[in-house]
C-alpha cells in the first residue's frame, strides 16, 4: 500500500528559515527517515539531515516530529494516519546548523567535563572479576545511544540557554551514575554530579526518562540514586558530624571523594 | 587543535573566512591548516584504538570522521569480540581461534595476520575493561563468551547483542580522557605525498572538507592511518550505513597503494526482510549462537542438506546431536547453522532461490520455539527491541523472516602483516575492515571487532613510530597540490542541469547487487563492469544543487567517485577468479580451485587515474610449525 505523503520540513540555517510543503510517494513499513531521504533524492538534493545506521542503534536522526522528540528512523509512519501532514523540525535545545541538522557540541563538551573510570589493578591472574548483578545496573545506562533527545528536552535547558554552562543534564547524569554504580571503579563521584554537574537543578519531572529511545529509566533508576546519595551524605546528621570531626571520609564502598 | 579567534561562532570549528573575503592571508588562499604527527581517518573501532595506541607512543594524533564521534559502523556490531580468553572453555588457546580464522577463511588468510591476531585479541579486550567496558559475566564473574559460526568454542565477549555499542562508547571515552583532537563531520577527500625525487615518495598530508560548513581543510602529517571501514553501500541490499562508501579504499588506491582480494564480499545470512524501509538490517549471528534456526516454508531445519565437505567432520548431522552440542562441546559436533557465514547464505539463497522462501522472500529463523522469552529477551535485547519497533513482530512469539545482505569487505589495502603499513606508500596505514588479508575469503563472525582492536593498535603503534623518524625531513604541502585537490572538490558545483548523483547512486547500487552479487557468473560480471564504465562518464556530468554548507548531495557527488572505483575493483577481481571460495561464489566455477588457493588478486589504479589494473600475487606461506594444525586438505587436525 503506498500513498502520497504531506510533509512540512524545517528548512533554514542560523539566520533564520522556515517550514516547507513536501509530498512523496510512501509505502507500507516505512519510517519518516525514508520518506525524508526519498525528498533528498527526487525534490530537495541539498535537504540536510543527520543519519547513519537506520535502525536506532547510531542516535544521530534525533529531530522533532510534530513537536515531539524522535528518531526519524524509529518513527513509522503507520503511526500517523495517511492524510495527516507530519511536521519534521530540528531538535529546539540545540543551535540550527542548517535544515534538520543541529550543532550538538553542547554535549560533547559536557563529556570532557567527566572524570573518566578509574578502577584498581587487576587480579593475580590478569583478569578482573565482577558479578553478573552488578554490572547490570551500568549496562543499563551503557545502552544509551548518545541521541541527546534527552537533553533536547530537559526543561532545565531546553528555554534556558543560561542554565547550560552548569547543568550537565540527564545523559551526562547517566554517566555519572554508571560510574557511581560500577563495581571496580575507585572514585566517589557525588560532590561533582552535585556540584559542577548540576545534578540540583533536575526536579525530577520524567521528561527525560519518557522520549529515550532506548527506554532507560533515566530518572528512577539514575538521577534519583545519585540524589539520595547526596542527599545521605549532606544532610544526615551522623555522616555530617562524621565528616565534620574527621573520622568518617570514606563513603560506604570505601571510597574517597574524587 | 591550536585556538584562535577564527572560529564557527556555533561550533567552535576553525574558519577559513578570509577566502571568500579575498584577503587571502596564506599560501593555500585562507584554507584552514593542520599539522600531526598521525592522522587517523575514521572513528570506528580501528581508527580509535590506532589513535589511542598513537597518542601513547608519543605522537600528536588526530581523528577524522565523516560522522559525529561515536556514531561509527561498529555501533552496529552487535554479537561480541572474539578472543580465545578460555572463560568458558578451558581447551579454547590461540592456536583453536588462529585455526578456525584460517578455516574460515578458506585458507586464504594471511597467515600472519591470522596469527597475531588470535594471539593477542585476549589482551585488548582486557584492555577495554580496564576503561570501563562493562561485559556480560560468566558466574565466576570473568568476562562471559558466546557461541558464534565457525567458532570452536564459545569465544565472543559480549554485552547482550549490543558489543560494539559498548566497545565504540569505551573507545570514545578513553579518547576524551586522553584529550585527543578529534574533526568531527570532516570528511577526507585527498591524501598528499611528497613530490618523487630521489627519494621514494612518502605520505605528506591530507586534504578534506568540513560537512557543515563546506569549508576546506589540510593537514600536514607522515603518517596516515586509513580506518574507514567498508564499501557496503555500493550494495542495493546493505547492513551498512550512508558511510560506507570505500573512502579509504579509494584513498589508497589513488595515493598509489594496492587493494588485496576485492572480490571477497560477504553477505551476512540473516538480514531483515520486511517491511522494505529495513531490507538488509542486520540480525546478529546470536540468534543462531544462542540456538535459533533456520527452517524454509515447509518448516523445514534445511541446514543439514547444505553441509560441504571441508566442515562435514566438524559439524552435526542430525538434530539431536545439534541440539546437545550448546551444552556439550566435547562430544558434539557444531550445528549446520553455525556454518561459516558464506556457507549459510549460500544455503538461504538456494532454499530461497527453490521457492521455499518465506511470504516477503526471506527464510525463518526462528528462535521463539527454542528459547523461553526471558532467555531471548535478556540475550538479544536490541534484535528483540528492532523487530517488535520496525517489523511488529515479536521475535519470544514467532519467526523472523531473515535473507543475505551486504556486509563486510575482506578485501582492502594490502599491508605489512605486522606493521599495517602499506609496502608501497611509505606513511601510509590501513586497519581494520579498509585493511585486506587477515579475514582470507571469508570473515568469521566476531572477528572483525578484534580485528580493529588488535590492528588499530599495531597501526598506531607504528604510525608513530615512522613519524618520529621522519620528523627531521617534513617537507609540508605542495600549494599547487592543495589547489588542485580543491578544485576537484568544487566540479561538481561546476556543471547546471546535469545528472542527480542519487540517481547514479541508485543505479550503481542496482548493477552490484544483480551482477556483483552473492552468485555470480562470468558474462554478468562482465555486464557489470560495462555498468560500471556507463556510471562513471555519467558522473563525470552530474550537478549539485545549493551551496556548500551541509549539503548531502555534493557529499554524495564526491563519495560516488570513490564507490565506482571500489565497485570496478570487486567487479573485476570476481570476473578473473576462476573458482568459488567463501565469499566470492561463480556460478560457472563452482566449487574451490586448488591452484587459486595460492593466489591473491592485486589492485592498482592505472597510469591514466580512470581505471584499475589487475594483477596476481602469490599468498605468503604458512611456516611449518602452524602447518602442523592442519591437516592436508586444511581441515583441522
Amino acid at each position: 500500500m503506498s500513498y502520497r505523503l504531506k510533509m512540512r520540513l524545517w528548512r533554514g540555517d542560523r539566520s533564520g528559515g522556515e517550514l516547507k510543503d513536501y509530498q512523496v510517494e510512501v509505502s507500507e513499513g516505512e519510517v519518516v527517515l525514508d520518506a525524508i531521504h526519498r525528498v533528498q533524492a527526487t525534490e530537495a538534493g541539498d535537504l540536510a539531515v543527520r543519519w547513519n545506521c537506520k535502525a536506532g542503534k547510531c542516535g544521530s536522526c534525533s529531530a522533532e516530529i510534530n513537536g515531539k522528540p524522535r528518531l526519524m528512523c524509529m518513527c513509522r509512519l503507520s503511526d500517523f494516519e495517511p492524510e495527516e501532514t507530519i511536521t519534521v523540525t530540528p531538535m529546539r535545545s540545540f543551535p540550527v546548523i542548517r535544515d534538520l541538522v543541529t550543532d550538538v557540541s553542547f554535549n560533547y563538551e559536557k563529556a570532557k567535563q567527566l572524570p573518566s573510570f578509574k578502577p584498581g589493578p587487576r587480579d593475580a591472574d590478569g583478569k578482573r572479576r565482577m558479578a553478573q548483578i552488578d554490572v547490570e545496573r551500568g549496562q543499563e545506562f551503557r545502552k544509551c545511544i548518545e541521541c541527546f533527545l534527552c537533553q533536547n528536552t530537559c526543561h532545565v535547558v531546553r528555554d534556558h540557554e543560561e542554565n547550560k554552562p552548569a547543568f550537565a543534564g540527564p545523559r551526562f547524569f547517566l554517566r555519572y551514575a554508571e560510574l557511581d554504580m560500577h563495581p571496580l571503579d575507585t572514585h566517589d563521584r557525588v560532590e561533582l554530579a552535585q556540584g559542577a554537574a548540576g545534578l540540583g537543578m533536575c526536579n525530577i519531572t520524567k521528561c527525560c526518562t519518557e522520549v529515550c529511545p532506548e527506554h532507560i529509566k533515566i530518572t528512577d533508576n539514575a538521577i534519583i540514586p545519585l540524589k539520595e546519595r547526596v542527599v545521605d551524605k549532606k544532610y544526615d546528621p551522623l555522616i555530617w558530624l562524621g565528616n565534620k570531626i574527621g573520622i568518617r571520609n570514606k563513603d560506604n564502598d570505601g571510597r574517597t571523594t574524587a | 587543535m591550536s585556538q584562535t579567534d577564527d572560529r564557527h561562532p556555533m561550533t567552535g570549528n576553525r574558519m577559513s573566512s578570509d577566502e571568500a573575503a579575498g584577503t587571502a592571508p596564506d599560501r593555500f588562499g585562507g584554507i584552514e591548516q593542520h599539522s600531526y604527527d598521525v592522522i587517523v581517518i575514521g572513528a570506528g573501532g580501528a581508527g580509535l584504538r590506532a589513535a589511542i595506541a598513537a597518542h601513547d607512543a608519543g605522537a600528536r594524533t588526530a581523528v577524522i570522521t565523516k560522522s559525529l564521534l561515536g556514531k561509527a559502523h561498529t555501533v552496529m556490531a552487535e554479537g561480541g569480540i572474539a578472543a580465545a580468553m578460555g572463560n568458558r572453555w578451558k581447551e579454547d588457546n590461540w592456536e583453536v581461534h588462529f585455526r578456525d580464522t584460517m578455516r574460515g577463511g578458506k585458507m586464504l588468510n594471511n597467515w600472519r595476520m591470522a596469527q597475531l591476531h588470535a594471539q593477542e585479541a585476549p589482551e585488548r579486550v582486557l584492555e577495554l575493561e580496564d576503561w570501563g567496558a562493562l561485559f556480560d559475566r560468566t558466574e565466576d564473574g570473568l568476562i562471559s563468551q558466546r557461541d558464534f559460526g565457525g567458532h570452536r568454542y564459545a569465544r565472543l565477549a559480549h554485552v547482550g547483542d549490543r558489543t560494539g555499542l559498548e566497545m565504540i562508547r569505551t573507545l570514545q571515552q578513553r579518547l576524551v580522557e586522553l584529550g585527543i583532537d578529534v574533526f568531527m563531520e570532516c570528511t577526507i577527500t585527498e591524501l598528499f605525498k611528497t613530490p618523487a625525487t630521489a627519494e621514494p615518495s612518502r605520505i605528506s598530508g591530507a586534504f578534506g572538507y568540513w560537512r557543515e560548513t563546506g569549508r576546506f581543510i589540510t593537514f600536514e602529517a607522515p603518517s596516515v592511518i586509513l580506518a574507514t571501514g567498508g564499501i557496503g553501500k555500493s550494495f542495493k541490499v546493505t547492513s551498512n550505513s550512508w558511510e560506507y562508501t570505500g573512502d579509504g579504499h579509494a584513498l589508497a588506491l589513488r595515493a598509489g597503494a594496492s587493494l588485496l582480494n576485492m572480490e571477497f564480499v560477504q553477505f551476512h545470512p540473516t538480514g531483515m526482510v520486511w517491511p522494505p524501509s529495513v531490507k538488509g538490517i542486520l540480525v546478529t549471528e546470536s540468534v543462531r549462537g544462542d540456538g535459533g534456526i533456520l527452517k524454509n516454508s515447509e518448516g523445514k531445519r534445511f541446514m543439514f542438506d547444505y553441509i560441504p565437505e571441508f566442515f562435514k567432520a566438524e559439524t552435526a548431522d542430525t538434530e539431536a546431536e545439534a541440539d546437545r552440542w550448546y551444552d556439550d562441546k566435547i562430544n558434539n559436533r557444531r550445528p549446520p547453522e553455525l556454518l561459516p557465514r558464506d556457507e549459510v547464505a549460500r544455503a538461504i539463497n538456494s532454499e530461497i532461490k527453490a521457492g521455499r522462501g518465506s511470504e516477503h522472500g526471506g527464510i525463518y529463523l526462528d528462535i521463539a520455539s527454542r528459547r523461553t522469552p526471558e532467555f531471548i529477551r535478556k540475550r538479544l535485547p536490541s534484535m528483540y527491541h528492532q523487530f517488535k519497533e520496525l517489523a511488529d513482530v515479536d521475535i519470544t512469539a514467532e519467526p523472523m523472516e531473515i535473507g543475505p545482505t551486504c556486509h563486510y569487505v575482506m578485501g582492502g589495502v594490502e599491508v605489512d602483516a605486522d606493521t599495517q603499513a602499506s609496502p608501497a606508500v611509505p606513511g601510509l596505514y590501513a586497519a581494520g575492515e579498509v585493511s585486506g588479508g587477515m579475514h582470507g575469503s571469508n570473515r568469521l563472525g566476531g572477528n572483525s571487532l578484534s580485528d580493529l582492536l588488535v590492528f588499530g593498535k599495531r597501526a598506531g603503534e607504528h604510525a608513530a613510530s615512522y613519524a618520529a623518524e621522519v620528523a627531521d625531513s617534513r617537507t609540508g604541502l605542495d600549494p599547487a597540490e592543495v589547489k588542485a585537490a580543491e578544485a576537484f572538490a568544487l566540479a561538481p558545483f561546476e556543471l547546471d542541469g546535469g545528472e542527480n548523483p542519487y540517481t547514479i547512486q541508485h543505479d550503481l547500487q542496482l548493477n552490484m547487487n544483480d551482477l556483483v552479487g552473492i552468485i555470480r557468473d562470468g558474462a554478468e560480471l562482465q555486464a557489470a563492469l560495462e555498468g560500471i564504465e556507463g556510471f562513471k562518464e555519467r558522473a563525470k556530468r552530474l550537478s549539485v544543487e545549493g551551496h556548500r554548507q551541509y549539503n548531502p548531495g555534493w557529499h554524495l557527488a564526491l563519495d560516488l567517485r570513490n564507490m565506482l572505483i571500489v565497485s570496478e575493483c570487486i567487479a573485476k577481481a570476481a570476473l578473473e577468479r576462476e573458482e568459488s571460495r567463501g565469499g566470492h561464489t561463480r556460478n560457472d566455477f563452482p566449487g574451490p580451485n586448488p591452484e587459486w588457493g595460492t593466489i591473491n588478486l592485486v589492485l592498482t589504479i592505472n597510469e591514466a587515474g580512470d581505471g584499475v589494473t589487475l594483477t596476481r600475487q602469490p599468498l605468503p606461506v604458512m611456516p611449518e610449525d602452524l602447518k602442523t594444525l592442519f591437516d592436508t586438505t586444511g581441515a583441522a587436525k
